[in-house]
């Protein structure tokens, strides 16, 4: 395992510092899906048009997914192809399945 | 376990071997004998059916009965049967074929045993408690929700139990596909089997859910009184069709894609060629997997989805052609040339290139949207059905065991006798189904149990009845074939058909640590290679050392019979919620061995490299 | 790599928990597992919507459901979503006893929302008589809603007991991918939750 080598005290800071920059982006993805949260309530209590809201807050909660799967679940590091491709197949599936059963049932 | 020479045990410690084991070539042998007692199953209920149908008008059975066989026949042979079956050489051979020493999760392998194990177990107990499932394989809602007794109860949670076990498979062969190949393996240097397994446990992995829920849902509606299809509550039994079909198409391609796979690499062996169109191969393969999911509907055109979604579907249906017939073409233009041998294994494969093809051709006729309300739910649909499972998932099944049965068990099987089963199952199978087309077209319904004299349908149904006995003759040489063959226990080598790919570079049946040293793959078909450059066995890619083995454990059958209790809880308590007690004791037992397995270290144990060479010299 | 440098390295890697093959396979293996949920939630969010007009004379959702409750049990779940980050975070620095705090935090967190939910549904049963058996609506709400805090449940428990497990013999190669996959698990109820607050209850009392 080429981990194993003794790492450098240099190195050690590197990687610190690199954790530190990347957990720094957390905070800020984490200030986000708050604010979107809040901006999703806010929409649905202030009597807007439900054909506009629909849509956004669906959105935004989208958003938040794609803050979740990149920056929490780190789906942006490399070595995630396969689990990409995986989630993105069961992604796919998920959205047939809604869609069936959102359109193609009869009363 | 340092010493590697396998002594002389009891049946005791046998049987405690084959409880506890992680080994994927052993849980092999299990799915091979559990899956081969519920095809036994199965079919007795099959000539059951047929048996009744031989004249018009016959009481063999009672109307409730016939139910009861149709609805079993179906699931065990889909569920218990087909799908244990093709694990079977699923852990056999991908292991081996990809140069890997176990399965990337042996503990949840055993697991994913035992969980089919006891949900089959369970699905059939319903016979002793008053009645099997009888709402058809399908069990659509209200039908089902509504069926009396206990019956539906038991296919419910047996197939939640089993397809646990199932989704846990699949998960473990993927991710064994995809981290354990040996240095040089590609994805496209992969054998053809190999790729089939790996889209397949793909397939699980999506489709599978979709049946989880659907099962939840009707366990809901049928014992704790919710109402997803209950109308009366402002629920749609419509939703229950989509769910069980949403998985049940993916479901037939996860049956057929394996075959598919045994099917490629027994031409390219008997044919002494490599694969024709080895990439456009991997690509049908592949592109099959991705449409077989958006096709589930054409299940459901007479359900009133509207003109718009039957025409989508059924485009859809119909481009599955396409791919289809790349392989069937890629297997001739194998076959052209080739220095064909004609085994017990090559001639289930001759046959059912054109025996499947039928079923294809009638597959595009029913994906037909305005033709298939003729055809629905006549025999003409039982006919395809089969003509495409028994012709595609069952030959390519009894290829698989005789081609491989060596490299399970070391012994060969005799090959006169595997020709007569195959004259005399193949001639009965097209006896019996290919009638039936003509007997739908006539307008015979499928699920019913009698049927009127003087109807032109009783000739047709003797003809079936006739050839479904023939395959049970068939199978019953081919038990005798395999008890002759235990018995007599002649050895062959490693390498008995000359192989092209990497479980035929060791011996039969393989080591349990399987290869030595890992190899080096350098090419597709990577054994073929080093023997067409002159050598005896493989290139190693690390030198002799210490082997890393997982340890045995007996935590997945108490885990599984933890599930197996809480069902019969789940079940009971609809009369007497005292019942209730056994689901806290099932799950309890479940919990806790979940519990057990977490907090307990298993690094498994080393195979000293001193041992390895000790082997060696033997 | 022996027995012993996996349970006691001498150098921890940068990612602990993809040091080993095991470690690999189980990360892997549960991305896929993931892939596999969301069909299942998907399942559960199509029949919910099939049936959410479905209220057969009984209590709709626009009747039901209180914002403020969902907001609270939202944020706690988010909250505890990063608290899992920052958990994970200390593992990558091999800061055993700061990575233990924030998953005690993080499964705080977890039983308040779990703690709201109960007060929820007793709510609705008691205070509306809203059960499972009441409408279709009924039994697509809580099957849906109930399977997510079932894995809430889980989840809890899982990580719990490897909290308890690992408490006196800190972090080794053998366990930081079991706490690796336990957090994205973890986050992955989170991503559920998103989809639940904004279909369920935002789009239910619009």
């Amino acid at each position: 395992m080429a981990e194993e080598v003794s790492k450098t005290t240099e190195q050690y800071d590197y990687e610190k510092q690199k954790n530190k920059e990347e957990m720094k982006q957390q905070v800020i993805s984490f200030a986000l899906m708050i604010i979107f949260t809040i901006i999703a309530f806010g929409m649905v209590i202030s009597d807007l048009n439900s054909l506009f809201v629909i849509p956004v807050i669906l959105v935004l909660a989208a958003v938040q997914i794609g803050f979740q799967l990149y920056y929490f679940m780190h789906m942006s590091h490399k070595g995630h192809e396969m689990p990409a491709l995986m989630f993105y197949g069961g992604v796919f599936t998920a959205f047939l399945t809604i869609l069936a059963l959102c359109a193609l049932v009869w009363w | 376990m340092s010493t590697i020479a396998a002594n002389k045990r009891g049946f005791g410690s046998a049987l405690w071997d084959y409880i506890t084991t992680v080994d994927h070539k052993k849980i092999a042998i299990l799915y091979l004998v559990a899956g081969g007692f519920f095809f036994l199953l199965g079919g007795l209920e099959a000539l059951a059916i047929r048996w009744q149908l031989i004249q018009p008008m016959n009481d063999f059975v009672s109307a409730g009965f016939y139910n009861e066989l149709i609805t079993m026949h179906g699931t065990t042979m889909i569920f218990l049967a087909a799908m244990p079956l093709i694990f079977a050489f699923m852990n056999a051979v991908v292991p081996l074929q990809i140069g890997a020493r176990d399965v990337a999760f042996p503990f949840l392998n055993s697991l994913g045993f035992w969980l089919f194990f006891f949900g089959g177990i369970m699905l059939n107990v319903g016979w002793f408690t008053g009645g099997a499932a009888d709402a058809g394989w399908t069990a659509y809602a209200p039908l089902s929700t509504t069926s009396a007794g206990e019956g539906v109860d038991y296919y419910v949670l047996g197939l939640q139990i089993s397809g646990a076990g199932t989704l846990i498979a699949g998960i473990n062969f993927l991710v064994t596909i995809v981290n354990m190949r040996a240095p040089g393996m590609t994805y496209m240097r992969m054998p053809l089997f190999t790729w089939t397994t790996f889209v397949v446990s793909a397939l699980i992995l999506f489709a599978f859910p979709a049946l989880t829920v659907g099962l939840f849902l009707m366990m809901f509606d049928r014992l704790f009184g919710a109402g997803f299809f209950n109308a009366d509550m402002g629920g749609n039994s419509v939703i229950w069709q989509h769910l069980f079909w949403i998985f049940g198409h993916p479901e037939v391609y996860i049956l057929i894609l394996p075959a598919f796979g045994i099917f490629s690499e027994i031409i390219s062996t008997f044919s002494k060629k490599r694969l024709f169109g080895y990439t456009a191969m991997v690509f049908a393969t592949v592109l099959i997997g991705f449409l077989g999911f958006m096709v589930w509907a054409h299940h459901m055109f007479t359900v009133g989805m509207g003109p718009a979604a039957n025409a989508i579907f059924a485009v859809a249906t119909m481009a599955i052609a396409v791919p289809t017939g790349i392989k069937i073409f890629n297997w001739l233009f194998t076959l052209w040339g080739g220095n064909i041998k004609l085994t017990t294994a090559m001639l289930w494969t001759l046959a059912f290139i054109p025996t499947f093809t039928l079923g294809g051709m009638t597959g595009v006729m029913l994906a037909a949207a305005t033709a298939d309300y003729q055809y629905h739910d006549s025999y003409f649909v039982v006919a395809h059905f089969h003509y495409v499972i028994v012709g595609g998932v069952v030959f390519g099944l009894f290829a698989g065991l005789h081609y491989w049965w060596p490299k399970m068990f070391g012994t060969m099987l005799n090959e006169k006798l595997g020709k007569l089963t195959f004259w005399l199952f193949f001639i009965g199978f097209h006896l019996t189904f290919f009638i039936q087309h003509f007997l739908g077209l006539m307008g015979m319904p499928r699920r019913y149990w009698v049927y009127l004299e003087d109807q032109n349908l009783d000739l047709g149904n003797f003809i079936s009845t006739i050839g479904a006995l023939m395959m049970g003759l068939g199978t019953i040489v081919l038990l005798y074939n395999i008890v002759l063959t235990c018995i007599k226990g002649e050895k062959v080598g490693g390498d008995p058909w000359d192989g092209r790919t990497l479980e035929w570079a060791i011996s039969s049946p393989a080591p349990f640590y399987n290869f030595k040293q890992t190899p080096l793959i350098r090419g597709l078909d990577a054994l073929w290679v080093e023997k067409s450059e002159g050598r005896k066995g493989l290139t190693p890619a690390e030198p002799l050392g210490d082997i890393h083995m997982p340890n045995g454990s007996i935590l997945p059958i108490i885990m599984s019979f933890g599930f197996f209790v809480a069902g019969f809880g789940f079940i009971y308590q609809k009369y007497d919620l005292s019942w209730l007690t056994l689901i806290f004791i099932g799950m309890g037992i479940s919990l806790a061995t979940m519990l057990i397995r977490s907090v307990k270290d298993d690094l498994g144990f080393h195979i000293h490299k001193e041992d390895l060479d000790k082997e060696a010299g033997e | 790599m022996s027995d012993q440098d996996i349970l006691n390295p001498k150098h921890m890697p940068h990612n602990p928990e993809k040091a080993t093959l095991e470690g690999k396979n189980k990360f892997i293996g549960f991305w896929f597992f993931l892939g596999g949920e969301t069909v299942l939630f998907a399942s559960l969010f199509g029949t919910y919507l099939a049936l959410r007009n479905s209220v057969n004379d009984g209590k709709s959702s626009e009747e039901l459901f209180g914002l403020g409750l969902v907001f609270i049990m939202t944020m706690l779940l988010l909250t505890s979503s990063l608290t899992s980050v920052y958990a994970m975070y200390h593992m990558k620095n091999n800061d055993f006893k700061k990575m233990q705090l924030w998953l005690g935090i993080t499964v705080a967190l977890g039983l308040g929302f779990l703690a709201c939910e109960i007060y929820e549904f007793y709510h609705y049963i008691h205070g509306y008589h809203f059960t499972m058996r009441s409408s279709a609506f009924g039994s697509a709400f809580y099957t849906l809603v109930g399977f997510h805090g079932g894995h809430v449940v889980f989840g809890l428990l899982w990580i719990v007991s490897l909290m308890i497990r690992n408490a006196k013999r800190g972090l080794n190669l053998y366990n930081a991918p079991k706490y690796y996959i336990a957090s994205l698990y973890w986050h992955f109820i989170d991503v559920v939750w998103v989809f639940i607050f904004t279909v369920v209850y935002l789009m239910g009392v619009l």
